[in-house]
C-alpha cells in the first residue's frame, strides 16, 4: 500500500490519531479499514478490577472507540497490587471515575461510558444494549452467570476471564456456540472456591489474562484470526504452562440448548446462594 | 492403566497440595477411587452422593471434556492426563 492509498483510507482520523495507531494501521491484518473497525466498535467491560484493568487499557490504547465500564465498587489499596486502572492517589474515589480518567489519559480520542451501578437482572440488558462485546471481568459467580445469560439472550459475544492463586481461565462465548452454563452447568456452593480476595492472586496473572481477553476483542472486532469459542485456554503460571480445552455446546443446556428453561433473566444471587451484592457491602 | 492428574490450584488442598501426580484406573471412575485411597475425602468433594460429577467441576481427558464422552464411565488409557477443573470467578 502506498502512502496516497494510506491518506485516502485514513481520511476519517486525525493526523494525530495516524501516528498513534500507526503500528496497528501498517500491519496488513488491520490496515485503516481495521483501525476505522475499531473507532466504531463499542465494548462493554464488567469489573475494573483485576481483568477490567488490562482489558480497558488495552482497548483505550489501541483505539476502540466507545469502552464502556460497570463497578461499584470504590478503589481499595489492596486493589493496588494489580488493578493498573487505579493509583495510589485514587484510593476512596469510585472505580468508574479513576478509570475514566486513566483510560481518556491514555487515550483522548476514544469515548468511556461509565456505570456506577451493580449488574444485576434489573439493569443488564438497557446497560449491555449499547454494546457489541462484553468482557466479563466480574469476581462472583452470580455475576459472571448474570452476565452470560444476558449476553447470550441480548446476542451479543461474551470474552470471558477469570483468575485464582496463579491459574487463570479465557474463552470466548458466542451465541449457538456453548456457553457459560454449557461449561458449569451450575455455580459451586457457597465458600467451596474461594474468592481473589480469600485465597490471593498473584498480580501480573490479572494482566496475562486480561491481556488474552483484549487479544480476542481486537481479533473479534476485525473479523481475523481463530477466536477461543469452543477452547478455553488454561494458564498455570507457577509452571508457565498453557493448556488448551475444549468446550462443546450441550444440547441439554437450560440457557442455549435444544429446549432451553431459561428466556429470561433470573435471581443470580438465589441461584447461586450468595447473599445479594450491593453498593453498601462494596463500600464496608 | 497409569494417568497423570492434574489439580488446579484451588483445589490441590484435596490432595495434599499435589498439583500433578499419577494413579491408577480403567476409567474416571475408579480412577477416583484410586485417588480416594490415597486423600480420603476427595471423593466427596469431586462427586455428588448420588455419585455425579458436580456440576461446578469438570474432568478433562486430555483435552476433552468427560460429560461429551462416557461421564464417568469413560475410559482412560496409559500417558493420558486426567485435568479436574472447578470453575473460577475471580476477576477482581
Amino acid at each position: 500500500m502506498n502512502k496516497a492509498e494510506v491518506s485516502d483510507n485514513n481520511a476519517s482520523f486525525t493526523p494525530d490519531e495516524v501516528m498513534r495507531y500507526s503500528r496497528h494501521m501498517i500491519m496488513d491484518q488491520v490496515g485503516p479499514i481495521g483501525q476505522r473497525k475499531l473507532k466504531d466498535a463499542k465494548v462493554l467491560i464488567v469489573g475494573a478490577g483485576g481483568l477490567g484493568s488490562p482489558v480497558a487499557t488495552y482497548l483505550a490504547l489501541g483505539g476502540v472507540g466507545t469502552v464502556g465500564v460497570v463497578d461499584f465498587d470504590v478503589v481499595d489499596l489492596s486493589n493496588l497490587q494489580r488493578q493498573i486502572l487505579h493509583r495510589t492517589e485514587d484510593v476512596g474515589k469510585p472505580k468508574i471515575e479513576s478509570a475514566k480518567e486513566s483510560l481518556l489519559s491514555y487515550n483522548p480520542n476514544i469515548e468511556v461510558r461509565t456505570f456506577e451501578e451493580p449488574l444485576v437482572s434489573d439493569n443488564a440488558f438497557r446497560i449491555l444494549e449499547d454494546f457489541d462485546i462484553v468482557v466479563n471481568g466480574a469476581d462472583n459467580f452470580a455475576t459472571r452467570y448474570l452476565v452470560c445469560d444476558a449476553a447470550f439472550l441480548a446476542g451479543k459475544t461474551v470474552v470471558d476471564g477469570s483468575v485464582l492463586l496463579f491459574d487463570g481461565q479465557a474463552t470466548v462465548y458466542k451465541p449457538g456456540s456453548g456457553c457459560y452454563r454449557c461449561l458449569y452447568p451450575a455455580p459451586p456452593p457457597p465458600g467451596l472456591v474461594p474468592s481473589c480476595a480469600e485465597a490471593g492472586v498473584l498480580g501480573a496473572m490479572t494482566g496475562l489474562v486480561g491481556s488474552v481477553q483484549a487479544t480476542e476483542v481486537f481479533k473479534e472486532i476485525l473479523g481475523i484470526g481463530e477466536n477461543l469459542i469452543g477452547r478455553l485456554i488454561l494458564i498455570d503460571s507457577l509452571n508457565m504452562e498453557f493448556r488448551m480445552m475444549k468446550i462443546k455446546r450441550d444440547p441439554k443446556c437450560p440457557l442455549c440448548g435444544d429446549n432451553p428453561t431459561i428466556k429470561e433473566l433470573i435471581d443470580y444471587d438465589q441461584f447461586c446462594g450468595t447473599p445479594p451484592v450491593t453498593a453498601l457491602d462494596a463500600q464496608s | 492403566m497409569t494417568v497423570t492428574v492434574k489439580m488446579a490450584a484451588v483445589i490441590q488442598k484435596l490432595t495434599d497440595n499435589q498439583k500433578e501426580f499419577t494413579a491408577d484406573g480403567n476409567d474416571i471412575y475408579n480412577l477416583i477411587l484410586n485417588i480416594e485411597n490415597r486423600y480420603p475425602g476427595f471423593q466427596s468433594q469431586i462427586l455428588t452422593e448420588s455419585e455425579e460429577v458436580h456440576q461446578f467441576l469438570n474432568i478433562y481427558v486430555n483435552d476433552e471434556d468427560i460429560r461429551f464422552l462416557a461421564g464417568l464411565q469413560t475410559i482412560i488409557n496409559a500417558g493420558d492426563t486426567v485435568s479436574f477443573l472447578p470453575a473460577l470467578a475471580g476477576g477482581q
